[in-house]
């Protein structure tokens, strides 16, 4: 009795949510796929009711918007019904785009370590690199990326690689300026501290500025696994939609076909909200087991 | 007679700001004996805290010269010739109490048998024995400032330095903990130099009291305490006590006045 209290009090405000997207969903459907429906019916010199142009918004092929239940369908038959080798299944899609979003955000997140601890120790550093990243951010990636694949192309570096630096370049950015935030968290008397044990600059940064730095960093490595997916996925649109998650969109788009691309971005979603929750269990775990919440 | 453990001649700090210079310190001269429990005492913006800082090299001095255990304080800082313990306990949360003690020892490189010998050596002295495994925030202020005294004497510096070490804390506690204290000196036989704002803890710990002025920062007084080094809170009520309580008083009052 009590357990089902507590799970409805838990899962009450999150479910009334999501009920009240999917009936947003299905009304926006109707609203939207009702003009192919009626035009359907006029070519066919005929006229329909409303209910029978409800019924035909929910099932066609290439809708305005798909409903809710039709990308459901798309994504079982993409998933559980195909082999994972299949070019059709969406799950092989995924792991080509994970494979580059994880190896991507290793880099972007080793990047941003580096540059954060160069900020903080060094004083032209200090000066000059913050205004670089910032100017970083703000070239669209869409424009950067042709570019990147087609400059490494040039230099017999293909597939994965490229991606993955698309990847990093869209990852390190909330690295470096958490990074930067928690390597100065210890306070002057801290410091202060550390110079009266006489400490070396590398066990200050050692043992003081990188532990107090941990909750920043996991803050920013939840941006960063989701800033990784968007830039493993705007990765594969310029490489003529050969595989993964953006090919999946890309050729959806060619070819009209809006259910495609909704699964796709369905997909998209839940692996991003995947990663970034599996983050959180890690900083959980760690912070728990470094003393940090009780 | 020894040579001072710690010796400050005609020592002079000038901090420069956007309002212009400011005196910190001026003309110091003062000796500390090996032993001594030396309190610094005066309102803000006396220099007392400054002058503590010049002794652990966290400031350097303007002009004059300042000489711990016959080196110079920057010589004296890197052959860890003194613990020093700050206002706040500044315990790393993410490290057990054990772990937080052994982290000086850890950076000087004393190897893990010594380090755990160590520990527990200071534990005890501290009256902490059977905490090592709790972290930070499962001790009381008065507790987390015990462990970060026994983290300050786990490498054996013969020099203790106290930044208002029981600031912080509520009164029934601190003066537990100044009763510790003078134990924990006597055992240790350590040379104390103690900042405080309080006339009767500063009287009760001491065997020296140094009286500072602000504006700019100098020594008043100094005043020799008579009382024996072996001593309990009831000394308090002793005419003794009273007599180097308004002594420093007058001292207090002296540097205000000529202001």
């Amino acid at each position: 009795m009590n357990s089902l209290r507590s799970f409805w009090y838990r899962a009450g405000p999150v479910l009334t949510v999501l009920l009240t997207l999917f009936a947003i969903w299905y009304v926006a459907a109707v609203w939207l796929n009702s003009s192919w429906a009626y035009d359907k019916a006029k070519r066919a010199d005929t006229t329909i009711s409303f209910s029978e142009m409800v019924v035909d918004t929910m099932a066609q092929d290439k809708p305005l918007l798909p409903a809710p239940h039709q990308v459901v369908s798309e994504i079982y038959k993409t998933t559980v019904l195909k082999k994972i080798t299949s070019k059709r299944s969406l799950i092989w899609h995924g792991w080509i785009t994970l494979s580059a979003t994880l190896l991507g955000f290793a880099f972007g997140t080793g990047l941003g370590i580096v540059l954060a601890i160069g900020i903080v120790y060094s004083r032209a550093m200090d000066m000059s690199v913050m205004p670089w990243v910032i100017t970083s951010q703000t070239i669209p990636i869409l424009a950067i990326a042709p570019m990147i694949i087609v400059v490494l192309n040039a230099v017999g570096v293909s597939g994965l690689l490229p991606k993955a630096i698309i990847s990093m370049y869209l990852s390190f950015f909330p690295v470096v300026v958490g990074m930067v935030k928690g390597l100065r968290a210890p306070d002057q008397m801290q410091m202060d501290q550390m110079r009266t044990w006489n400490a070396s600059k590398f066990t200050s940064l050692w043992k003081l500025r990188l532990p107090s730095s941990m909750p920043y960093l996991f803050a920013s490595l939840k941006i960063g696994i989701a800033a990784s997916l968007v830039g493993a996925i705007v990765g594969e649109l310029p490489t003529g939609a050969v595989a993964g998650l953006g090919a999946r969109l890309l050729a959806g788009s060619y070819y009209g076909q809006t259910i495609q691309i909704w699964s796709a971005l369905i997909g998209a979603a839940i692996l991003a909200a995947s990663l970034v929750a599996l983050i959180g269990m890690v900083e959980k775990y760690t912070l728990r087991k470094m003393g940090m919440q009780s | 007679m020894n040579n001072p453990v710690i010796s400050a001649k005609n020592l002079s700090l000038i901090f420069s700001t956007n309002d212009g210079p400011v005196h910190a310190l001026q003309g110091i001269n003062l000796d500390i004996e090996k032993g001594e429990f030396v309190s610094f005492i005066g309102p803000s913006g006396c220099g007392k805290t400054t002058l503590l800082r010049v002794m652990a090299d966290l400031e350097t001095p303007t002009s004059g010269t300042i000489q711990v255990n016959g080196m110079s304080a920057a010589e004296a800082r890197m052959n860890r010739a003194y613990g020093y313990v700050f206002q706040a306990a500044g315990l790393y949360p993410w490290r057990t109490i054990g772990g937080n003690i052994k982290l000086p020892l850890e950076i000087m490189g004393y190897t893990k048998a010594q380090q755990a010998e160590r520990v527990a050596h200071v534990l005890e002295l501290v009256e902490l024995v059977g905490f090592e495994k709790k972290f930070p925030w499962q001790l009381s202020g008065g507790m987390q400032q015990r462990a970060s005294i026994a983290r300050a004497l786990a490498f054996d510096a013969d020099i203790l330095l106290m930044d208002e070490p029981f600031g912080a804390l509520d009164e029934i506690v601190r003066d537990h903990l100044n009763e510790q204290l003078l134990k924990l000196w006597a055992r240790t036989e350590k040379t104390i130099g103690f900042v405080t704002h309080s006339i009767p803890e500063a009287v009760f710990l001491s065997t020296k009291i140094v009286v500072m002025s602000p504006r700019p920062g100098r020594i008043a007084d100094i005043i020799d305490s008579p009382l024996p080094r072996d001593r309990t809170l009831d000394i308090r009520d002793s005419p003794e006590f009273l007599d180097i309580a308004a002594q420093v008083r007058d001292g207090l009052h002296a540097g205000h006045a000529d202001e």
